[in-house]
């Protein structure tokens, strides 16, 4: 059920990024089985209520994923996936990077790297203010975490003891100009978060089974947590997987051709 | 709005910010959604006292002003009223990409506190004096500014911006001031606030200038010269009617603020004036950083004393 409900994100954003020619297409497609997990169980939401005060939340601080996002929102029901075509055409609810004033169900406008993070932290400690018990996820990048504003919102979720709040980053290796290993290598991301207090652990991003185990266990710490994802950027998408200029992609005709053709196999494998 | 001008300004009782913990302890008895947001400075802005009566409402989130800026718009995502200080240069400079985009493109609500505006920062030095913070802040497009003169304008202007509670900036000194109004002044957010009228000339200043615009009018007055003074404290949006109405009358304007004169004050009011016939005249930092030393050495510095603003309506007439 989950494998499928993951074949029907990713069609959607073949689609949505065949219709405008080009688009964040890596980002998106290596978070699509964190995506849907979250949303089938993981998550409590409501898709007729997507302002519900008892909602989890989502932070998509690597905010070029939109597509991604709006795919999961546009299958779960939060609103018609017909609106997915008008990704990025003029007065859209849908631009490329997420906008909580443009599009439902989407809870912070992210886009500029590095933020997020900090107002995930800043949903999750309201809400113990609150005395509730929503939590709060969020997607950062490998890449992302060239910011140092991911830092000090590591600081601040581990002395506040968040233990609402599930980071989890996308090592998917690549950023817009090639490894991150040669931009400005990372080491091992899971030992440097879980050295800022975090209770931290790793997984293969494209196993929904495995997803769900370490996000039971993340729920079971009385820490913020960190789930290191390890995928594969454009997952998927056979001629685009691990390949550098995969970040942004602006389809070739053939490419598009390639595109239609992975659509029609998923699709077929679904009916 | 209801203001009462004092006869004689003398140093005011209450620093800027004790006026603030003071009312936010008062309001934060009522409103339990205001939180109180500190960078380290604590100790600076004495918000220990709120600390203290409202722990629950009050987060030192330690010198990280950039997830200072982030973690607000999480606290105003569910509701709640971030009140966020620290030096006006590390409210503005050091996170303004925060604040542009995770608070104010995100269409969320915030009441930045930035304080020792200008020359008051004095013996902290150039790192610390912020010349630009009002031109930063004023590129925010839905953003108020506001910088207030004295304790008394203070105490109403965050009340009735705590009832709004839209994005907002308020620049004030954060020792002491001059007294300028009695209470219980009120003002009118939006409003500039004529303190003396004339016809031949009007100063438009805000913060630590107004006094000095009242003492040039005093000067000016002594030599036949009718002048109008306007305590502009809302800065964004600026009084346009108020401004047009005095161009009109006096055709001779001079802006007086403790900022850089490109994006402060003085911009506010030529971006308003832009199509009327009127002549403006700005007195301010002359586009220079800041620097160390004692405030009456930086004022005299960066020519913002009372005869600066006299020399510059002389200039014109």
């Amino acid at each position: 059920m989950m494998e499928n409900f993951a074949k029907r994100v990713r069609i959607e954003i073949i689609k949505m990024l065949v219709k405008r020619g080009f688009g964040h297409i890596g980002g998106s497609m290596s978070i699509v089985e964190a995506l849907s997990v979250l949303y089938n169980g993981e998550m409590k939401i409501d898709p007729k209520n997507p302002n519900w005060d008892e909602r989890d939340y989502l932070v998509l601080s690597k905010g070029h994923a939109g597509p991604a996002l709006y795919s999961t929102l546009a299958v779960k029901g939060y609103f018609d996936k017909e609106l997915l075509m008008t990704l990025n055409e003029p007065h859209t609810h849908l631009p490329s990077h997420a906008d909580r004033q443009l599009t439902t169900g989407i809870d912070m406008t992210t886009g500029s790297l590095g933020q997020g993070i900090s107002a995930a932290a800043g949903i999750a400690k309201a809400i113990k203010m609150q005395g509730k018990d929503n939590r709060v996820y969020c997607f950062v990048g490998d890449g992302e975490l060239n910011e140092g504003q991911v830092y000090e919102a590591l600081m601040f979720g581990k002395h506040q003891k968040l233990d609402n709040l599930v980071l989890l980053i996308d090592e998917n290796k690549l950023q817009l100009d090639g490894y991150t290993d040669e931009i400005c290598a990372q080491g091992d991301i899971a030992k440097k978060i879980a050295s800022f207090g975090w209770h931290t652990q790793y997984v293969d991003g494209h196993d929904v089974n495995k997803l769900q185990a370490t996000f039971k266990e993340a729920r079971n710490v009385n820490e913020p947590s960190c789930i290191v994802l390890d995928t594969i950027k454009a997952k998927g998408v056979e001629f685009l997987e691990n390949n550098r200029g995969n970040h942004h992609v602006r389809f070739s005709a053939e490419q598009v051709e390639q595109l239609n053709t992975l659509v029609e196999k998923l699709e077929g494998e679904l009916a | 709005m209801s203001v009462i001008l004092k006869d004689e300004f003398l140093v005011a009782d209450k620093e800027m910010r004790k006026v603030y913990n003071d009312t936010m302890i008062d309001l934060a008895n009522d409103d339990k959604n205001i939180v109180l947001l500190e960078a380290d400075l604590m100790g600076a802005i004495a918000t220990k006292g709120f600390s203290q009566t409202h722990p629950d409402q009050f987060i030192n989130i330690g010198i990280m002003e950039q997830n200072m800026m982030g973690v607000a718009a999480g606290l105003n995502v569910r509701g709640l009223k971030p009140y966020v200080h620290t030096f006006g240069p590390f409210a503005t400079r050091r996170c303004f990409d925060q604040l542009f985009l995770s608070i104010g493109y995100a269409g969320l609500n915030a009441v930045i506190i930035g304080s020792d505006a200008g020359v008051t920062a004095a013996h902290n030095g150039g790192t610390h004096m912020p010349f630009e913070d009002l031109g930063l802040v004023r590129l925010i497009p839905n953003m108020k500014v506001y910088e207030v003169s004295d304790p008394v304008q203070f105490e109403n202007v965050l009340r009735q911006v705590n009832d709004k509670f839209e994005l907002s900036y308020i620049r004030i000194v954060r020792k002491n001031t001059l007294s300028l109004y009695e209470k219980p002044s009120t003002f009118e957010l939006g409003k500039g606030v004529v303190l003396k009228d004339g016809t031949d000339v009007t100063i438009v200043a805000s913060g630590i200038m107004v006094e000095k615009a009242l003492g040039a009018a005093k000067l000016l007055e002594a030599e036949g010269v009718s002048t109008a003074v306007i305590d502009m404290f809302t800065i964004k949006p600026i009084d346009k009617t108020l401004l047009e109405q005095y161009a009109e009358k006096t055709k001779c304007i001079v802006t007086a603020e403790n900022h850089n004169i490109i994006g402060g004050l003085g911009s506010a009011v030529l971006e308003a004036l832009a199509e009327k016939a009127v002549r403006v005249k700005q007195v301010g930092v002359m586009n220079r950083y800041g620097q160390v030393g004692p405030q009456p050495f930086l004022e005299e510095e960066y020519n913002l004393l009372s005869k600066d603003i006299v020399k510059a309506v002389k200039e014109m007439l």
